[in-house]
């Protein structure tokens, strides 16, 4: 990430090369996604759990995020936005 | 929207793939996800290293920077309580502990299997691979209806990581410093939040 940064920095008055950035950063996104999507699949317990406690899970993210995302909001609003 | 779906697409089409072992078994031992990501943390460098912005924003930032780690940790505390208030197979302990995994779930998954039971340490998983995948598809919603910090919260831990390019396409690169400088503080505290508790 320093090197990309540093090469980032170099190179940032250059638009053809930031839209090429931009576009390869969809698709590192995409093979992410795909390769998580791919241990999840393969992982034997993940699938055969899933459905007893996936909704304990998931229902605790919500919470978790949920909480998380209403706190920060407020805290955006009290401390980040009047600048 | 639209790159939620795509991105939703290329995750199902992962799991019907890991299921039904498409793929050669030799794909399966190899972790391809780091250099993956390798790649997207040089690509969001290019990013904030072209991004002007970024420098002066820590500039001025600089102690309410620590705000943003700590409001995730206290925002995920509160709706984590409320959470074990509402339903009776998790207690309060437990549940805080699976939500200390802050998106963080390889790590936080192991040690709370090592600390307490494996059915726990399957729900960190599953729950701390749910809030990646909710930051992932759903901070464009965030960002727009909850403020530029929503995506970093939700994020937890992957917003240095895996969340990173996501939220900085839809927050600014001028904010990837704050993402990542969070991410980083709740990677850290992970493990000593789940020993505490537990």
């Amino acid at each position: 990430m320093s090197l990309g940064i540093i090469i980032g920095w170099i190179f940032h008055s250059r638009k053809k090369f930031l839209k090429l950035t931009g576009y390869l950063t969809n698709w590192a996104i995409y093979l992410l996604l795909f390769l998580l999507g791919i241990s999840v699949g393969a992982n034997e317990k993940i699938i055969a759990n899933f459905d007893k406690i996936g909704f304990q899970a998931i229902s605790l993210t919500l919470f978790a995020v949920g909480g998380s995302i209403l706190f920060s909001w407020a805290v955006y609003h009290i401390f980040f936005r009047k600048k | 929207m639209k790159g939620s779906l795509i991105i939703l697409a290329f995750f199902v089409a992962g799991v019907i793939t890991g299921i039904y072992r498409f793929l050669p078994g030799q794909i399966f031992q190899t972790d391809y996800s780091l250099y993956a990501l390798y790649l997207l943390m040089f690509l969001v460098g290019i990013g904030i290293g072209s991004n002007k912005k970024a420098l002066t924003l820590i500039k001025e930032v600089n102690f309410k920077i620590l705000l943003v780690p700590l409001s995730v940790i206290t925002g995920t505390y509160i709706g984590v309580s409320v959470f074990s208030l509402v339903q009776s197979n998790l207690n309060l302990p437990d549940s805080l502990a699976v939500g200390s995994g802050f998106g963080y779930y390889s790590l936080s998954s192991v040690l709370i299997t090592e600390l307490s039971n494996e059915t726990l340490g399957v729900i960190a998983l599953l729950s701390n691979i749910t809030r990646e995948i909710i930051t992932l598809l759903l901070t464009p919603v965030f960002a727009r209806y909850f403020g530029k910090l929503a995506p970093i919260a939700s994020g937890g831990a992957t917003a240095m990581d895996t969340t990173l390019p996501v939220i900085t396409k839809y927050i600014g690169s001028d904010y990837a410093i704050i993402s990542v400088f969070s991410g980083v503080v709740l990677t850290i505290l992970v493990p000593f939040l789940i020993e505490i508790i537990l």
